[in-house]
């Protein structure tokens, strides 16, 4: 799991990655690369990351895929990013399609649903929170 | 005492709290009224674990994380 200041380097880090990968057999690599649209007059998302609680998400990821033979990987922004470039990228690697396929939607999914991050629309420099499209977390409302 | 840390568009500052368990850290929160939309929405963590009882029982010094809905990517 990688974190960065601002838009990520998706070129640089996917390369990264199949040169970490390059010998390990996998057959399948499967990318995914979040962009940030224009709309609503938009001129970045800004986000909040809880480091800790990520990371324990991540490594419980990584041996779910691991169960299956696979391996998965990410890479989030901290911070602003401007429209047109990429706040999140993922990748799984496994020994045949198949499985890659299936945890690329699952990790994807589960990532929208449950990673501790936080987002905001930059309108007019103003940051503000992206109430309408955030999700409550896995148990939430117990204190209420 | 409990430690009690709000996360992301809260911007509320940690406070410090006396609390044996999570229940009574509820209580202490709906008292606070600029928290009572948040708390319906808002999962929780003990020492950076999530956690869904509220009878979990706390230990002097521990950290309660309060998580507000999220929305990575």
């Amino acid at each position: 799991m990688e974190l960065y200041d601002g838009s990520l380097d998706v070129k640089m880090i996917f390369g990264k990655w199949l040169d970490e990968e390059s010998h390990s057999n996998y057959g399948a690599y499967i990318p995914f690369v979040g962009t940030i649209r224009a709309e609503d007059g938009i001129e970045a998302l800004s986000f909040d990351i809880y480091e800790p609680i990520l990371k324990r998400w991540f490594d419980e990821w990584q041996e779910r895929a691991a169960s299956r033979g696979a391996i998965v990987k990410m890479a989030h922004a901290v911070g602003d990013v401007p429209i047109h470039t990429s706040s999140y990228i993922s990748a799984v690697f496994s020994p045949k399609r198949r499985v890659a396929l299936e945890l690329i939607d699952e990790f994807v999914e589960d990532f929208k649903a449950n990673a501790p991050i936080w987002k905001y629309d930059i309108i007019d420099g103003k940051r503000v929170y992206a109430d309408d499209r955030s999700t409550p977390m896995s148990g939430a409302g117990v204190l209420s | 005492m409990v430690r009690v840390e709000f996360l992301g568009p809260i911007a509320r500052d940690t406070i410090e709290i006396e609390a044996t368990t999570l229940k009574e850290v509820s209580e202490h929160l709906k008292r606070d009224d600029s928290l009572v939309d948040w708390l319906p929405k808002c999962a929780v963590a003990i020492n950076d674990i999530m956690v869904s009882q509220l009878d979990s029982r706390l230990e002097d010094g521990d950290k309660i994380t309060i998580l507000p809905p999220v929305c990575g990517g």
